[in-house]
């Protein structure tokens, strides 16, 4: 296994793609701190980045990159190697070379511009976020065979958690604004992963606000270590889930 | 010259006074010694003495004093209230009270027992003086030229009912607030019918609810006193001609919670103070004709939250710098004008190079009306979608206040 | 060595493998041949468990695969179309293989990679080879890592005479060293002097697995390609 992760891993960086992500990334939190007067604007902007383009690019390429890697699973799965060893180096090997490329191309410039505990927890969960997105790119590429078609549900997928998805939460905290819903908000909530890194960001980054005004969900839920705990678990299924749902797939794929 | 004449019999009768001062005694209270208790060395002191009281512990129930006395603490002199007593009451003018230590003043729902009370008189003054679980700490009723200066008073019940303030102030006039810290109490400090009087350089921490709370009281001054971590901030109310001059609000934090919130605030300067970390850095509700100018607001959630009903506030040079929301309202009348402040969220920009931005900058965001509305919404605060609907509303405004902005942004940062 | 059992494969509503039941011993060098899309690739992948029957029992060596990996460290797969990453190079990928599959007990059989020549175009990249470079690529994986079964699918195709030569040789002389081989070709003439016995698909169905001497008693040829002509004529 760990054979097929170095290999993957060598093939991810020989496409230059991951290290020209890493360069754009690198380029953009640099300048983005060194052209802002106070270091929150900059964070801020960096927020973005990595709650919008980051999950986007995890997805995007992990699923392209699957798709063109068709001959060399073909290739592996013809040997005596265990399914589940290929399908998960494959993982590994996306998820390390991402994970690396974000942290040297963004997590670096953020600690060393804002090293504070809003930065750390920023450089961890866009962490956590590539990961989440190769897996579920994972995920589709398991189940969908075509790759126009399958990079089209990725696409959606990706539009769906950054932008959709709160719109429908904005629609249902009007529509039943009566009810208390602060607690069922924390259920949908865990159901997003971006959302769910935002407002663990959020909670550092905001926290004047955010222990003020809609007090109980902030304070009571997400402010407590319950809270963290629970957000935190629940990235970690957002990665767990899909990565498994797709070993299985991939276990009766034909090839 | 008969005017002069006049002035040498007062300054002649006023130094007779201090002559007859030096005739004055020391009494020391001492356990081993002759006056052996304090109650005792009231009874024997006359106008213009001195009661000095040696290292230790005093439980002698209530001690009141009645007559002109210097009263001072030789090494750690506490006073035991034993939870039963007011500690110490005056009532007399002239009185110097300083460097004793007092605990546990009685409790009680019926009157407000007091570490040090003043009660009807004039020139008193505590000082260095330290307090501890007392139900008031010290408290001014119908005092006038009173200082108090350098005391700290503590207390630790969490019960707010068994809680009273830090420094009181009840129907007095012209005191002085000054140096002390409080913290632990009800309210900081607190002030009801309180005229002319400077509150000076002052701490309030960790108090259960105000850090400074007052009503009714004109004409005061609160200059660079500090005011952190109160249950609900510091509240202005009811008040004229106040004036708070560099003092420093931060994280007062929770759903009603305020740096400063003012209610029917009139004819008041707010300058040179700085806000950090609060929920909403200052809230004003039915304020009117007040100067704010040259304040920092850093890190708040709504640096300034200005009710529709308030008149005539006047915001100008101050800076915002990374506040969650810059300005929140609750309706889209405006009779207040913001200008020449510098917002960090401005992004116009500056042709003729004059420092001041050629666009005007609208400080309420489409979702911070949102949320007012619908406070569950803030779970979406900073999503992609929030910052797509706040740039629409940037482009075409529609539900944001019209009149409500600056039309004269700065650049850079005001020197402060 | 290898038993497939009622092998049933359906994609999506058409059935590609139906019943298929078959045996294969060690020592038989073995012709699959049928005419496009009888299942003869269908039936070699599901043997690699590259494809998953629906129903039926493949074992090898008596131990059904399904779910089992090991076994495929003792067969040598030569793909119709060799596909292999893009950016690698030919070097790059042997040594991969190598590197993934080497195991100390057996002795590397580079024999082919000499005949062919390879080892100068080892810095070649993958995306710029012919499809009988490929080809070549694919068969010197394949005899490798000296596995006792060799399954190749169409060996030949595109490979020049005198490299369909050297490959010919190669499989006679593994066959005589009792490996069990099983070959799908087209070009019957290539064949010939190769097999012991035929297995004849039609339709996802086995037609008939017999002897090749078995063969040409029954329908009077002495060349592969005519028998068969014969078979298929009569049925």
């Amino acid at each position: 296994m760990k054979k097929i992760i170095k290999y993957v891993i060598i093939d991810i960086l020989r496409s230059r793609i991951v290290i020209g992500f890493t360069l754009f990334l690198l380029l953009l939190s640099t300048s983005v701190f060194l052209l802002e007067d106070n270091s929150a604007k900059g964070i801020l902007s960096l927020l973005n980045v990595v709650l919008i383009v980051v999950p986007l690019v995890g997805i995007l390429f992990s699923s392209i990159y699957v798709y063109n890697s068709a001959e060399f699973l073909e290739l592996l799965v013809s040997q005596p190697l265990r399914r589940r060893s290929i399908w998960l180096s494959i993982f590994l090997g996306l998820s390390v070379s991402l994970t690396l490329s974000f942290l040297v191309g963004a997590g670096l410039p953020i600690l060393f511009f804002e090293s504070s505990a809003t930065g750390l927890l920023m450089v961890i969960s866009g962490a956590l976020l590539i990961n989440i997105f190769v897996a579920i790119a994972l995920l589709i590429t398991s189940l969908v065979r075509d790759k126009a078609k399958g990079i089209g549900v990725v696409m959606l997928l990706w539009l769906y958690f950054s932008l959709l998805f709160d719109g429908i939460i904005l629609f249902l905290v009007f529509q039943f604004s009566e009810y208390p819903l602060e607690k069922a908000l924390i259920g949908v909530i865990a159901l997003n992963p971006i959302d769910l890194s935002r407002i663990l960001i959020l909670l550092k980054m905001d926290v004047s606000a955010l222990m003020g005004y809609t007090g109980a969900i902030f304070k009571d839920f997400f402010g407590t270590p319950f809270g963290i705990i629970f957000s935190a678990i629940s990235l970690f299924i957002w990665i767990v889930i899909p990565v498994w749902l797709s070993v299985r797939r991939f276990n009766k794929k034909d090839l | 010259m008969a005017r002069t004449f006049g002035r040498v019999i007062i300054l002649f009768f006023l130094f007779s006074a201090f002559v007859k001062n030096t005739f004055a005694i020391t009494i020391v209270v001492d356990a081993k010694g002759a006056v052996s208790t304090i109650t005792r060395a009231f009874e024997i002191a006359n106008n213009g003495d001195t009661v000095i009281v040696k290292e230790g512990v005093y439980k002698e129930g209530n001690l009141t004093i009645n007559k002109s006395i210097t009263f001072l603490a030789k090494g750690k002199v506490t006073l035991d209230g034993q939870h039963k007593y007011e500690v110490l009451s005056i009532k007399a003018s002239n009185v110097w009270i300083e460097g004793f230590t007092l605990i546990n003043s009685g409790v009680s729902s019926i009157v407000d027992m007091g570490g040090i009370k003043v009660y009807e008189v004039k020139n008193v003054t505590i000082k260095n003086n330290v307090l501890i679980d007392c139900f008031f700490g010290i408290y001014i009723q119908h005092g006038k030229n009173c200082v108090i200066k350098g005391n700290t008073v503590t207390a630790h019940t969490k019960i707010e009912q068994d809680n009273g303030n830090g420094i009181h102030g009840w129907k007095s006039d012209s005191l002085l607030i000054l140096k002390n810290t409080v913290s632990g109490h009800r309210d900081g400090y607190y002030l009801e019918f309180v005229t002319n009087t400077t509150i000076l350089n002052n701490i309030s921490e960790n108090n259960l609810r105000y850090g400074l709370h007052f009503m009714f009281s004109h004409g005061n001054f609160y200059i660079n006193n500090s005011f952190i971590n109160n249950g609900a901030g510091v509240a202005v109310m009811y008040s004229r001609a106040v004036k708070m001059y560099n003092n420093h609000f931060s994280k007062n934090w929770g759903d009603a919670s305020y740096g400063l919130l003012l209610k029917e605030l009139n004819d008041s300067y707010i300058e040179g103070n700085e806000f950090e970390n609060n929920t909403v850095g200052i809230f004003a509700d039915g304020a009117t004709r007040v100067e704010v100018r040259k304040n920092i607001f850093r890190q708040n959630g709504w640096a300034v939250k200005m009710q529709a009903n308030c008149m005539d506030m006047h915001l100008e040079n101050n800076n915002f710098i990374a506040n969650s929301f810059d300005i929140g309202t609750n309706g889209s009348l405006v009779l207040n004008t913001l200008k020449k402040n510098y917002w960090d969220k401005y992004e116009g920009y500056d042709l003729n190079k004059d420092n001041i931005g050629d666009i005007p900058f609208r400080p309420v965001s489409l979702f911070s009306m949102i949320i007012e509305q619908s406070p569950p919404a803030m779970i979406l605060f900073r999503s992609f979608m929030a910052s797509l609907l706040d740039k629409t509303e940037k482009i075409l405004p529609s539900i944001t206040p019209e009149g409500l902005k600056d039309e004269m942004p700065l650049m850079k940062p005001n020197k402060l | 060595m290898i038993v497939v059992e009622d092998l049933v494969k359906r994609f999506g509503r058409q059935t590609v493998l139906n019943n298929v039941s078959l045996s294969c011993r060690v020592g038989d060098c073995i012709a699959l041949i049928g005419p496009n899309g009888c299942g003869k690739t269908t039936l070699i992948k599901s043997l690699l468990g590259m494809v998953v029957p629906d129903s039926g029992l493949i074992s090898f060596e008596n131990e059904p695969i399904k779910r089992h990996w090991k076994y495929r460290e003792k067969i040598g797969y030569m793909p119709q179309i060799g596909r292999y990453p893009d950016n690698m190079t030919i070097g790059q990928v042997l040594d991969m293989m190598i590197d993934i599959r080497k195991s100390s007990s057996r002795k590397l059989d580079e024999e082919l990679v000499e005949a062919f020549g390879l080892n100068d175009l080892r810095q070649k990249r993958m995306r710029t080879l012919s499809g009988g470079t490929r080809q070549k690529v694919s068969a010197c994986l394949a005899f490798m890592f000296n596995p006792p079964v060799l399954i190749l699918d169409e060996p030949t195709a595109g490979l020049d005479p005198l490299s369909a030569e050297i490959l010919k040789e190669k499989i006679q002389k593994e066959k005589a060293a009792g490996k069990l081989v099983l070959i799908t070709s087209h070009i019957l003439s290539d064949l010939d002097e190769l097999i012991t016995s035929i297995i004849y698909m039609q339709e996802g169905k086995v037609v008939f697995h017999k002897g090749i001497e078995t063969l040409y008693t029954e329908t009077g040829c002495d060349r592969l390609g005519k028998a068969i002509a014969a078979i298929m004529r009569n049925s």
